[in-house]
C-alpha cells in the first residue's frame, strides 16, 4: 500500500511544474558553486603543490557544494512539504486517502519516502557533478560518501519537520512559512550556540550535518538525525489519528 | 434470524458524537441490508454529514459501534473500509490529474486486482458516463461531470456499503435523473446511504427514510410504510424538524 502511495505523491509531484523548476533551480545554484571552487583550485593550485600533505579537491571543491546544498535543500523543503497535507486538506482530497483501506502510518510513511525518492534525485545530481571531476583528477571517494550520506539524512530530518508541520494546518502557505521558520530556527542556534559551544550544539541539524561534510561519520550524529526523523514521523501520524477522535 | 443478519451490511449502534460540550450526533441507530437505499435527511446542522463521516472511519465516535459486514470498523478499519464507497460532500479530486489517472490510483488504493484494473475502468466510466473523458484533467470538467467521478470513485472497487452526501448537488435536472437512475442500479446489489435534501430525490429513489434532527434520528420508516399512512414526506419533514424554531 505504501508503494501506492509513494507512486500517486512522485506522478503528482512530477506533474507539477514545481519539481521541474526546483529541480533546475537547485542545480543551477549547485553547479555555480562548483565551478566558483573549481576557478578556485586552479588559481591556487601552485600554491598548494608546495605544502606537505595538500587539501585534495574532494575537500577544496566537493565539501563545499554539500554544504551549500544542505542549505539550499533547507529552503527547498517547505515548499515541497507544504503541499503534502495541508494542500490535500485545502482541497479536501485527504478524506480519500482516509476513507480507502489504508492506515495513517501507510500514508504518512508514503508522502515521507516519496518527497525521499524525489531528494535522491537532487543528491544523485550533485554526485554525479562531483563525479566529473574523475575526468581530470582523482577523487576521495570515502569524503563523497560520508557528505552524500550526511546531505540525505539532514534532508529526511527536514522532510520530516515539514510534514509534522503540514499536518497541523489547512493552509499550504502556513505550512510553508511555519516548517521555514522552525528550520531556520535549528539553524540559528549554530550562531547562537557558537559562542557558549555548549550543550546547544547538539539541537542543530547543520552542525551534525558539518561533521559528515568534513568526512566524519558520528554515531552521535547519526542517532540524533534517525532520532529527529522517528520523532516528527511519529508526531505527524499521532496528529492525524488525533484529528479523527477530536476534530 | 440468521439469515437477516447475514444480510445485515451496516450497523451502527448508539452512535454519539460530541463536540466539547454540544453533541453534534447523540444515539443514532442505522442499520442496513442488502439491496436496501436509505435516504437521509434532516435539516442544515442535523448531524448528517457528522454520521457519514462517523460511518466510513473518517470521525471516531464518541460512544457506539459500527459494524461494516460483520467487521467493526473501530477495531479492524483496513478490512471494514474495504466494503466501503464514500462520496464526500465535496468530492476528493486531484485537479491536476486526468480522470483516467485518477481512477487508476483509486483502484489501487482499494486493493483492485491488478489484472482486473483496465476492465473495471472501463465498466466503472461506462456506469458513470464516463467514457470520452478519460484524458481530460479533472480540474476542466464541468461541475456535473467533476461529480460523476466522485461517483465513480466511489463505486470503483464494487463496494457492499455506498455512502453518498448530496450526490446531486449542483447538477442539472438531466443529470440528476441520471444519477438518481445509477443510484437505482447499484442499490439493487449494494447498500446505499444518500443524504439529501431534495424530498422528491428520496421519494424516487430510497427504500427506507431516515429524518435526523438536532443529532437525533427523529423517524425511522419504510417508503412503503409512508404511503400506507398516507402521509406526504414532505408534511412529516417539516413536522419533525420545524417544531421548536
Amino acid at each position: 500500500m505504501i508503494v501506492t502511495i509513494i507512486r500517486k505523491e512522485l506522478s503528482m509531484l512530477f506533474a507539477s511544474p514545481l519539481a521541474w523548476i526546483l529541480l533546475t533551480l537547485i542545480q543551477l545554484v549547485l553547479t555555480w558553486v562548483f565551478l566558483g571552487r573549481l576557478d578556485a583550485f586552479l588559481e591556487i593550485q601552485p600554491q598548494l603543490l608546495q605544502i606537505e600533505n595538500p587539501p585534495g579537491i574532494t575537500e577544496i571543491i566537493i565539501s563545499p557544494v554539500f554544504a551549500m546544498a544542505a542549505i539550499v535543500l533547507l529552503m527547498v523543503t517547505p515548499l515541497l512539504s507544504m503541499r503534502l497535507l495541508a494542500e490535500e486538506r485545502r482541497n479536501h482530497t485527504l478524506t480519500l486517502l482516509i476513507s480507502a483501506p489504508v492506515s495513517m502510518t501507510d500514508i504518512v510513511l508514503g508522502k515521507f519516502l516519496g518527497l525521499m525518492i524525489f531528494y535522491s534525485v537532487v543528491i544523485g545530481l550533485i554526485v554525479t557533478l562531483c563525479i566529473s571531476l574523475l575526468l581530470g583528477g582523482t577523487l576521495d571517494f570515502g569524503l563523497l560518501m560520508s557528505n552524500t550520506l550526511g546531505l540525505f539524512l539532514v534532508a529526511a530530518c527536514f522532510s520530516a519537520l515539514g510534514l509534522y508541520v503540514s499536518s497541523l494546518t489547512a493552509q499550504p502557505v502556513i505550512a510553508a512559512i511555519g516548517a521555514l521558520g522552525v528550520l531556520l530556527g535549528l539553524w540559528m542556534i549554530d550562531l547562537a550556540a557558537s559562542e557558549m559551544d555548549g550543550w546547544l550544539h547538539y539541537f542543530s541539524l547543520l552542525k551534525h550535518f558539518g561533521h559528515f561534510n568534513q568526512g566524519l561519520i558520528d554515531t552521535l550524529s547519526i542517532a540524533y538525525f534517525v532520532l529527529f526523523m522517528v520523532t516528527f514521523l511519529v508526531l505527524t501520524i499521532r496528529r492525524l489519528d488525533g484529528e479523527r477522535l477530536h476534530g | 434470524m440468521a439469515d437477516e443478519k447475514a444480510d445485515l451490511t451496516l450497523s451502527a449502534q448508539d452512535l454519539c458524537r460530541n463536540y466539547g460540550d454540544h453533541a453534534a450526533v447523540h444515539k443514532v441507530n442505522i442499520q442496513l441490508k442488502r439491496g436496501e437505499v436509505l435516504g437521509l435527511l434532516g435539516p442544515n446542522g442535523a448531524g448528517k454529514t457528522t454520521t457519514m463521516r462517523m460511518l466510513t472511519g473518517n470521525l471516531a465516535p464518541s460512544t457506539g459501534s459500527i459494524e461494516i459486514c460483520g467487521i467493526d470498523l473501530l477495531d479492524k478499519p483496513q478490512q471494514a473500509k474495504a466494503h466501503l464507497g464514500f462520496l464526500p460532500e465535496i468530492p476528493p479530486l486531484y485537479r491536476e490529474l486526468t480522470v483516467d489517472e485518477y481512477l487508476l490510483l483509486v483502484a489501487r488504493l482499494h486493493r483492485v486486482d491488478r489484472q482486473a484494473i483496465p476492465t473495471v475502468l472501463n465498466k466503472v466510466k461506462q456506469r458513470c458516463g464516463l467514457e470520452d473523458r478519460g484524458k481530460h484533467l479533472i480540474g476542466t470538467l464541468s461541475k456535473g461531470f467533476q461529480q460523476r467521478v466522485g461517483i465513480a470513485q466511489a463505486i470503483i472497487h464494487n463496494p457492499d456499503v455506498i455512502i453518498l452526501d448530496e450526490p446531486t448537488v449542483g447538477l442539472d435536472p438531466n443529470q440528476m435523473r441520471e444519477i438518481r437512475k445509477l443510484i437505482r442500479e447499484l442499490g439493487v446489489s449494494s447498500s446505499v446511504i444518500l443524504s439529501t435534501h431534495i424530498l422528491s430525490e428520496v421519494e424516487s429513489v430510497c427504500d427506507r427514510v431516515q429524518i435526523m434532527h438536532k443529532g437525533k434520528m427523529v423517524l425511522d420508516e419504510t417508503m412503503a410504510g409512508l404511503q400506507q399512512q398516507g402521509t406526504h414526506l414532505e408534511t412529516v419533514f417539516t413536522e419533525l424538524t420545524h417544531s421548536d424554531e
